[in-house]
């Protein structure tokens, strides 16, 4: 600080609180209406401390999910979810990791060509070609499975320009000392690349399961059967109709499970967290 | 930039970049082409036939008033949502770099919403909205008496969209702001403090001025948000409604290809969204070389 202003001091100290309360309400909301029964949720207005259904109310959604709409359990999608948001990102890490160290490490013909296919991937998220994309994954006969779920979201341009971006400032001697040594290129892959990797792979890690968890429109269109919903999809389902007719303390039970994995993530590595959010987007 | 040292084999880079090619080629670059290729095309109403009609489809489209309607709908979105956002993150990014204690405390508490997506944060602010029992809806006819009925009034749906989808982003603004002005050397600060500017004239004149590039980047984020990160925002909330006015573009493209199948009309819409990427991708990596040199 470059003066003491006490009044200012406190002036922050007071827009925090504010923020971070006016921030937080939506979640407490939530919760609270997660622990309580049905009925005195659509009191108007409902009870704003929480109540004695939570046990309740999340054993039903976890085991037997909404008794409207959708039926499928939230168990199940949890399941989904983890697969689809795992599966995203270490698939995502994977293939770019590799094929950044083709185009750092290698000279080849159509090097430049590969690159560039790569980028304008950027150009074209799921949004802007939803109907095609569905048509292959059809075609392919992977609607309703795990691999429809993530492999048409591994393809990434961001993640192997981070990786590109790390293997151009790794020193040139440790590929020269690995090479005087007798070792391959994917000796040395394995042995000093791939260590040296470790904080981006984290960083890369909590945005794409991020990522993956949060999918909406790609599961949307390709899961028909109840038993491949994800949490998020789930959720969408559960609500059928009007204000009054939803099964608002399963919902919002939902919601919070839907939440508590992504946010259990970042928190518990909040260092990479804002260490990818900043790379990813350079 | 190029590597000094490189190894050579004459099949093993191939098979290292086979992967991501691969997936690539079939899920991006196809698809897209498909889409291109659609979009010259108009089907029968039974779907049976198609025929090439040329460039009739986005005739049809900028004849239409429900698209240019959307075009309305996604500029206004985007607006409020860039400007609401990047105002409130930088307000609480500001207070947050003031603080010397409890600073990464608020960090923390202001991160997780990042971890909410965009279709729960629609959940969660339908139920807070909702018409009848929500619970801001009673205070605000309480307290205001503001009578709140989203599914009826379209500016309020684009209001509660609008708010939702702030909340939703607001982590991310922030996480860059604040890097940004712990970034900015304190040496400024204090000269200019030593030369009797009071905090609002710093703020203005030195930390405004040199936070510029965080905030030409991240308003240009925040329109690629709205444009297409808020997909499932719309669809658990107004579903476009009421009427046409959170009909945003992306959202049209869903529904014109998914719900009405109108496939050449609705692939026209990806190509004209598809240039629209692309021209915001070329802004921001512009903008992101010229950066590096600051």
């Amino acid at each position: 600080m470059v003066e003491r202003r006490p009044f200012l001091t406190v002036l922050s100290h007071a827009v925090m609180i504010l923020g971070v309360l006016l921030i937080a309400f939506p979640v407490y909301v939530t919760f609270v209406a997660s622990t309580h029964t049905l009925d005195r949720i659509l009191e108007v207005p409902m009870p704003l401390v929480p109540g004695g259904e939570l046990v309740e109310n999340y054993r039903q959604a976890l085991t037997a999910g909404s008794t409207k709409g959708s039926r499928a359990a939230v168990g199940a999608m949890l399941v989904n979810s983890t697969v689809m948001a795992l599966g995203i990102a270490l698939g995502k890490i994977a293939i770019s990791i590799v094929s950044a160290f083709a185009i750092v490490y290698f000279r080849f013909p159509l090097r430049m060509a590969f690159f560039w296919m790569i980028f304008v991937t950027l150009m074209l998220p799921v949004e802007v070609r939803i109907i095609p994309t569905f048509k292959v994954a059809a075609d392919l006969n992977i609607l309703n499975s795990y691999l429809g779920l993530t492999l048409p979201l591994i393809a990434s341009a961001t993640a192997t320009f981070l990786f590109r971006q790390f293997f151009l400032t790794v020193p040139d001697e440790l590929a020269e000392a690995a090479r005087i040594d007798g070792a391959g290129p994917m000796r040395f892959f394995w042995d000093v690349l791939l260590p040296l990797s470790k904080t981006s792979i984290a960083a890369l890690f909590v945005i794409q399961f991020i990522y993956g968890w949060n999918q909406y429109l790609w599961p949307l269109l390709i899961t028909t059967d109840e038993s491949m919903y994800t949490t998020v999809i789930g959720i969408k389902r559960m609500i059928v109709g009007s204000d009054a007719t939803n099964e608002w303390n399963l919902i919002m039970a939902t919601a919070m499970l839907a939440m508590l994995p992504p946010a259990i993530v970042i928190l518990a590595m909040q260092r990479w967290f804002v260490r990818g959010l900043v790379e990813t987007e350079k | 930039m190029e590597k000094r040292v490189v190894f050579r084999s004459a099949w093993l880079p191939y098979a290292l970049v086979a992967p991501q090619i691969a997936i690539t080629l079939i899920f991006f670059f196809w698809p897209a082409a498909q889409a291109v290729w659609y979009s010259f095309q108009l089907q029968d109403a039974f779907g049976l036939k198609t025929q090439f009609v040329g460039l009739q489809n986005f005739v049809t489209l900028f004849k239409d008033p429900h698209y240019l309607n959307s075009f309305r709908v996604t500029a206004v979105f985007s607006v409020l949502v860039a400007v609401l956002g990047l105002a409130i993150a930088l307000l609480l990014a500001v207070m947050a770099d003031r603080v010397v204690r409890g600073a990464m405390g608020y960090k923390t508490l202001l991160i997780w919403p990042y971890a909410v997506a965009p279709a729960v944060a629609g959940v969660l602010y339908a139920f807070l909205f909702a018409p009848s029992i929500g619970i801001v809806t009673y205070a605000l006819r309480g307290w205001f008496g503001i009578n709140w009925n989203w599914l009826l009034d379209g500016d309020q749906a684009m209001l509660l969209v609008v708010i939702a989808a702030v909340w939703n982003h607001i982590s991310y603004n922030f996480v860059f702001f604040l890097a940004g002005l712990q970034s900015i050397p304190r040496s400024l600060i204090e000269a200019a403090a030593i030369d009797g500017a009071g905090p609002m004239r710093r703020f203005w004149t030195v930390v405004f001025p040199l936070l510029s590039p965080t905030t030409f980047f991240l308003l240009v984020i925040n329109v690629v948000y709205a444009f297409f990160g808020t997909f499932g925002l719309i669809d658990a909330t107004t579903q476009g409604g009421p009427g046409q006015d959170t009909n945003i573009l992306v959202y049209k493209v869903y529904h014109d290809g998914v719900k009405a199948a109108d496939l050449g009309g609705s692939s026209a819409q990806s190509v004209i969204l598809m240039f629209i990427v692309i021209a915001l991708t070329v802004v921001q990596f512009r903008f992101v070389e010229r950066r590096v040199q600051y």
